[in-house]
């Protein structure tokens, strides 16, 4: 993996279409990871989750159905595309990982590979 | 240059991003003029507002919700919508750790001033994709009409 690719996508600005970074939440359990980003108007079908090597990218597209004869009188959000990028560490499962939306929340859950799960070590007596 | 240089360990990125986000908000402060109402970056819910020849169309940003406990209210020309999102995070107590808390919980508030053709009387809204739509329809007497000319007699 090359610095540019590293260092810039995790923000999502890379060369393409510039992209609103959604704000998340990011949780650890011990079994795994949940994501969840805010992802408004952004129906099912708009969404598109990547990995590639042990980055993660999702990116959706806000699709609101209104008209084409809108036209716009004020606007706070002026980009109609989300993207979002994160380094998974060796020890997530890139193969196992689980994605919901609902109501414009996108909740992803990363498994940890087995032998990252904690494990009790017991101490026997001398 | 060297590579173990350039390759930052990946617990290094967390406050590297922090800094970023920090000088996003210091110097990112948009150079359009904004709404009296606007409230500073990030509030929530973002807010877009539209017209048709028809009606006026606002729409709120405000995903997660339960679109039964979300407040439309009209007050004198001015469109407010409130309600509250709850936090998704876990309790501080199981063995759970939280590195990032962006997503706005609490209470919210936000207020847009409708034009004054707006018929504050007949007015409606739907929840979908976490985005609240709002349409207002225009008063009768504000829609566009097509005004015949006639061929003046002789």
């Amino acid at each position: 993996m090359d610095m540019k690719q590293g260092a810039l996508d995790r923000e999502g600005r890379t060369g393409d279409a510039p992209a609103l970074v959604p704000p998340v939440d990011i949780v650890e359990d011990e079994n795994g990871i949940t994501l969840k980003a805010d992802l408004p108007g952004v129906p099912k079908e708009g969404l598109s989750i990547r990995v590639d090597g042990d980055t993660l990218t999702f990116e959706g597209a806000v699709a609101l159905g209104e008209s084409s004869e809108l036209h716009g009188v004020y606007a706070e959000v002026r980009v109609a595309q989300y993207r979002r990028s994160f380094a998974l560490g060796r020890d997530l499962d890139t193969g196992s990982i689980d994605a919901s939306m609902k109501n414009g929340v996108l909740t992803l859950r990363v498994a940890k590979r087995e032998q990252a799960k904690p494990r009790r070590i017991e101490v026997k007596a001398g | 240059m060297f590579p173990s240089l350039t390759r930052l360990p990946g617990d290094l990125f967390p406050d590297f991003e922090a800094l970023q986000r920090q000088v996003e908000q210091l110097f990112g402060a948009p150079s359009w003029p904004s709404s009296i109402r606007a409230s500073a970056r990030g509030a929530f819910p973002a807010l877009n507002m539209g017209v048709t020849a028809e009606a006026v169309e606002i729409y709120a940003f405000a995903p997660g919700l339960d679109p039964a406990k979300i407040d439309v209210e009209l007050e004198k020309g001015l469109l407010v919508i409130s309600g509250e999102r709850a936090s998704d995070l876990p309790q501080e107590s199981d063995k759970a750790t939280v590195y990032a808390d962006e997503r706005f919980s609490g209470p919210f508030r936000r207020a847009i001033s409708l034009p004054d053709d707006a018929d504050a009387a007949r007015v409606q809204a739907s929840y979908r994709d976490g985005v609240l739509k709002v349409i207002v329809p225009k008063r009768e007497s504000a829609k566009p009409r097509r005004v015949e000319v006639r061929e003046a007699g002789i």
